[in-house]
């Protein structure tokens, strides 16, 4: 009877050694983001066309300012995630290492500059 | 056999400037296209907010960018990307399960993608921003 299990045949999970994980999260994000893209459609066309005051009042309230952070956020991170497959198309060597760096630096620099005006408007008005 | 095509020029297949793209695949790349595109809708957003909780001057100016023609037509076209992407993301999802894989399938999914993202988008267009 043998007692070794299969387990070297998970070991390593594969030439990207994450497996299927960022398949996943992109599965969990699109699913996620499906839900949230009527909501923030409306949310956003709500608020475009209001005075400063109004808008700073209108994303102050509890459900436009979660929708907007959640589409935000959870919406960048699905970006990072997906032009990284672009890149991963696309580019080699050194070129593909500085459009990964940009791309994730350019998408966290825009989901801080979000959470910044959001936070703002919620807590200062 | 690398050879046979030294001293002529036979075109390789599929070659992209004379290949008929089928329906599917148009549909295909368009998800890749629309959801980079999405960046431009979306930094127009960000910068309205930040320019709304900065100084009213700052923001009359971006509000201005916003609500101009071309503001407009960023917004339109994001929202058009906007959806198209998501139906052809949760065509992705089935895909993934592997129903819907079919040519014929495939081919009319395609054109309720194109057909359906125009429509929401009309209809968004009509209930949120008018």
């Amino acid at each position: 009877m043998r007692y070794i299990t299969p387990l070297k045949a998970a070991e390593g999970l594969g030439a990207s050694h994450t497996g299927t994980l960022h398949h996943w999260h992109m599965t969990v994000s699109a699913v996620a983001l499906a839900i949230l893209t009527p909501a923030f459609l409306m949310v956003v066309g709500n608020a475009i066309g209001l005075p400063r005051e109004g808008v700073i009042a209108y994303f102050g309230r509890p459900y436009p300012a979660i929708v907007t952070a959640l589409f935000i956020v959870v919406g960048m991170i699905h970006f990072i995630k997906g032009t990284r497959i672009m890149i991963d198309d696309y580019l080699d060597e050194t070129e593909r290492k500085v459009a990964i760096i940009f791309s994730v630096i350019f998408g966290w620099g825009v989901i801080a500059a979000a959470v910044f005006a959001l936070a703002k408007m919620a807590f200062t008005g | 056999m690398a050879d046979v095509n030294r001293g002529n020029n036979r075109p390789l297949s599929p070659h992209l400037q004379v290949y008929k793209l089928p329906i599917a695949a148009v549909t295909s790349i368009l998800t890749r296209i629309t959801g980079h595109a999405l960046v431009a809708g979306i930094l127009l957003l960000v910068w309205w907010l930040i320019a709304a909780v900065s100084s009213p001057g700052y923001f009359a100016f971006v509000d201005g960018i916003l609500r101009s023609w071309f503001g407009f037509l960023v917004m339109l076209g994001s929202a058009w990307a906007l959806w198209y992407h998501t139906l052809a993301g949760i065509r992705h999802l089935f895909y993934d399960a592997g129903k819907g894989m079919e040519i014929e399938t495939a081919r009319k999914s395609s054109w309720a993608i194109i057909i359906g993202s125009v429509v929401l988008t009309l209809i968004s267009l009509i209930l949120f921003f008018l």
